[in-house]
């Protein structure tokens, strides 16, 4: 559809030049050239106990990087950065640093400004990584091997620190990639030039790690013989099923999942070929309504609105990305559910009502409206999908103690998938370099 | 607006900001354009005897010291006294002074240390109509290795001498211009005056190595892979010439000798430091070699703006005024008893008061979990330190104990009188007041 503007009805592709949607999809925050770098960390304050590492949840000792970079050695701050969390290239990118490590930060409560932590730790680790250095060496072989389920940031985590440790490692990931969310998740304004896929083949260097894709837990891969198989097993499948509107009409014809937009998107070679409605409509609050919006809107799509049914200051995505969103044109309403989704076969409009939370509880106010809309994604959130039986939950998670221990003994879990932490990427970097540690220890004869 | 109108040995300058003898007074063109942008006056650019002119370098003269964001703290050369002819100087020399009557412009000299050199040079300096003369005895590369420069600023007797001569030879001012590269200031200033100088200029640049290139083991500035000592200027080296200016203003056999203040001034506060200290004037080059000669007008403005909000209508209200309270350790006031106090409503929470003062000194501010950070009256000595590293200004301060306090550090009352030193008990030497 070479004629295509955001004006065209219903879902096309092409809406907007070549051009233009290279510009949209560019870098959100541009890499730093090395003296804005050395500019940039030399407002790091050097603060004793530094209130941002404790914010960070892989624990990095970010005064200590940024004082490397600050005295132009980037490689040895990227190692800073790399020992405590493996996929610091990516967090650096797609961590909420404005309620991690950059709200922590003293200079934020001085000046409102803090010291730009996420873009800092991305020019240390660009700059190894374009160097094309591994620091990180292998142990001893340790004759044990363990197999880690999952691909994402919790598996690659896992994964190499196992690795490194000296056990072999082989990575099963259902898909036909490695990456997880890094790959298929996450608006591609953050991770552009293909940097998960980059990443990951960046961090298998360490060696040791045999990546198997294409199997599926429950169908080719069993628990069972997994465990038959391998001296411990580490867990990280995330959450593959989306959670479902429960309003009529879901079923209708341009209605899907946020998600898989965002996979579709990331995994497209040329964007001028990705289809999107003109009047869009996300329901959801979180990260991923937020990038589902945002990129829909930079496809083109002339209106977009994202329909939450809490209040604004609920929105599990933050108040920057609330922001990004909004500058970008995306229209935010709040304290709205959806009733019905209507239309003589496709999606012609979303149907709301208003909500009001008394006493902890979300009531429909009984007032309701609707919204134009040609296409609609759901973004309310997805659930655990494929957990083996043997496995005991906690709500709708696998249950886990301590460094991602379940119920059963030789298995452990992370990342989204396992019970506690807050489903960032970050914390699944944590969550599976901890498991490593742990499965470490218990394998070299601890507990 | 204050009235910055400077008089300094009788020469008279519309403000107290003369540019310094170095580079940016080197010729006819720096110098109308540096009186265009407002500069008081200049000391131009050395001039050697008659004859073939000095060679530079043809490789780099600078070098370097950064604070953040490539800010330049210091800086260091090693280029010579003029490499132009003699006569082309003297000849701008006179055609800017008559076209600028108002603006002080006096010639640096440097020449060997015999009489006949002077006896040549002077009435050729003389006949330029300049406002006086300033003698180099400072530059401490280069020139001294042939026994002049610095060579002779070294030496008090031979400072003397040329004075002498100078003053003999030649009738307007003589300001002599010192080395901090000596041990005790105070003598060849001391010797200039015994001399007959007008006044002394101060300091010279400071040997120095400003880095050492890692990949090629020069050190910079390199001139083909080789390094030699500079001289060192800038904002860097304004403490170190503060306290020579001091030295010498409270010197009593020196007190009184104008001075013109040089090292490092870069802002109208430093101009104004300077001149407390005992300075008619002051000199500039770096901050101009580093901003141009615009930088002057924020001088101008700031010390006018200063002078008007203190009540001060001239420049002579408050020269020297800082130089009685100099005074050596001895005398310091030991019953003068200060703890820091930090603001919790400032205080950002960096903690680096708190790692300087556990890791590097008396252990005397607490943090809690929850990181509030409070000073330990009972071991505090009020050493300031952690009011240095704390990024935040005023955060921390030094609060003085009242007279009748107890000092929670010490068990003992807060003496209302004076004491020092010399009269403290745990002093060897000390005299009992009787």
């Amino acid at each position: 559809m070479p004629d295509a503007t955001p004006l065209t009805p219903g879902i096309t592709s092409g809406r907007l030049s070549a051009e233009t949607l290279s510009q949209n999809f560019d870098d959100l925050h541009p890499a730093y050239a090395p003296h804005e770098a050395a500019v940039a960390a030399d407002r790091c304050y050097f603060c004793h106990d530094a209130p941002c590492i404790t914010a960070c949840p892989t624990d990095i000792d970010i005064p200590l990087f940024l004082r490397q970079i600050q005295t132009g050695t980037p490689e040895a701050a990227a190692k800073t950065i790399l020992s405590q969390n493996i996929l610091g290239g990516m967090c650096a990118r797609v961590c909420p640093t404005e309620t991690l490590c950059e709200e922590a930060c003293v200079r934020e409560a001085a000046e409102g400004k803090p010291v730009e932590i996420g873009r800092l730790q991305r020019f240390a680790t660009d700059t190894l990584m374009r160097a094309g250095k591994h620091p990180f060496t292998r142990a001893k072989s340790t004759g044990k091997s363990v197999a880690v389920v999952g691909a994402g940031p919790s598996g690659l985590s896992c994964a190499h620190r196992l690795a490194m440790h000296g056990h072999d490692v082989v990575l099963f990931d259902a898909r036909a990639k490695a990456g997880g969310l890094n790959e298929f998740g996450i608006a591609a304004y953050k991770s552009t030039d293909g940097f998960a896929a980059q990443e990951v083949d960046w961090l298998l260097k360490i060696g040791g790690i045999t990546v198997e894709t294409g199997q599926r837990l429950g169908q080719e891969l069993s628990l069972d013989e997994l465990q038959n198989e391998y001296d411990a097993v580490f867990i990280g499948i995330g959450l593959s099923g989306v959670n479902s509107l429960r309003a009529a009409g879901e079923e209708r014809e341009g209605v899907s999942d946020a998600v898989s937009f965002i996979a579709d998107l990331r995994q497209a070679s040329d964007l001028s070929g990705l289809p999107v409605g003109r009047d869009v409509v996300v329901i959801g609050g979180g990260m991923t309504a937020v990038d589902a919006a945002v990129q829909s809107k930079l496809l083109g799509a002339q209106n977009v609105t994202i329909v939450y049914r809490r209040g604004q200051d609920q929105m599990g995505a933050s108040r920057f990305e609330q922001d990004l969103a909004t500058s970008k044109g995306v229209r935010i309403v709040a304290n709205a559910q959806p009733v019905a989704i209507h239309g003589n076969g496709a999606v012609a409009e979303a149907e709301f009502e208003y909500t009001t939370t008394k006493d902890g509880t979300l009531k429909g106010t009984g007032e309701t409206f609707r919204i134009k809309a040609d296409q609609l994604f759901k973004a309310i959130g997805q659930t655990l999908e494929g957990a083996p039986e043997a496995l005991k939950l906690d709500g709708r998670k696998i249950a886990v103690t301590g460094a991602g221990r379940t119920s059963v003994k030789g298995i452990w879990a992370g990342g989204d998938c396992a019970s506690g932490g807050d489903d960032l990427t970050v914390t699944a970097v944590a969550e599976g370099r901890d498991a490593a540690e742990d499965i470490h220890s218990t394998l070299m004869g601890g507990k | 607006m204050a009235d910055l109108t400077t008089e300094f040995l009788g020469i008279k300058s519309p403000n107290p900001f003369w540019l310094a003898s170095a580079p940016p007074t080197d010729k006819e063109y720096n110098v109308r354009r540096a009186f265009e942008a407002g500069w008081g006056g200049v000391v131009w650019k050395t001039l050697g005897m008659e004859g073939p002119p000095v060679v530079n370098v043809n490789g780099p003269r600078y070098g370097a010291i950064y604070g953040a964001d490539r800010r330049l703290l210091g800086l260091n050369n090693i280029e010579l006294i003029t490499d132009r002819p003699l006569q082309t100087n003297l000849e701008e020399i006179k055609r800017v002074k008559a076209d600028y009557p108002d603006r002080a412009i006096i010639v640096s000299l440097m020449v060997p240390c015999e009489e006949q050199a002077w006896k040549d040079i002077l009435p050729l300096v003389e006949e330029t109509g300049a406002d006086g003369i300033e003698l180099n005895f400072g530059c401490p590369h280069g020139m001294s290795e042939r026994g002049m420069g610095a060579a002779v600023g070294q030496v008090p007797e031979y400072i003397e001498m040329v004075t002498r001569w100078c003053k003999q030879y030649y009738s307007k001012p003589v300001i002599v211009k010192l080395t901090p590269n000596i041990t005790d200031v105070r003598k060849p200033a001391a010797a200039a005056m015994r001399g007959g100088a007008d006044a002394v200029s101060l300091i010279n640049t400071i040997n120095s190595i400003t880095a050492v290139n890692l990949d090629t083991m020069s050190p910079e500035p390199s001139i083909d892979g080789k390094g030699s000592h500079g001289g060192y200027c800038g904002p860097a080296v304004k403490p170190i010439a503060m306290s020579m200016v001091s030295e010498i203003a409270r010197n009593p056999e020196t007190h009184g000798l104008p001075i013109s203040g040089i090292g490092g001034v870069t802002t109208w506060r430093d101009a104004a430091e300077f001149m407390a200290l005992g300075c008619g004037n002051v000199q500039v080059c770096t901050a101009a070699m580093t901003y141009g000669f615009k930088v002057v007008q924020e001088m101008i403005s700031g010390l006018s703006d200063w002078m008007d909000e203190k009540g001060h209508t001239s420049i002579q209200d408050f020269v020297g005024m800082a130089v009685p309270n100099v005074t050596d350790w001895q005398y310091l006031n030991l019953n003068y008893i200060a703890k820091a106090k930090i603001s919790q409503d400032d205080c950002i929470k960096c903690g680096r008061c708190y790692a300087a003062c556990e890791d590097t000194s008396h252990q005397a501010i607490s943090m809690s979990e929850d990181r509030v950070f409070e000073v330990i009256d009972a071991e505090c000595v009020a050493c300031n330190l952690c009011v240095d590293v704390c990024p935040v200004e005023d955060c921390i301060t030094m609060v003085q104990m009242a007279p009748g306090e107890v000092d929670p550090r010490t068990g003992k009352v807060v003496e209302k009188e004076y004491a020092n030193w010399t009269t403290h008990p745990n002093n060897p030497g000390a005299c009992a007041a009787e």
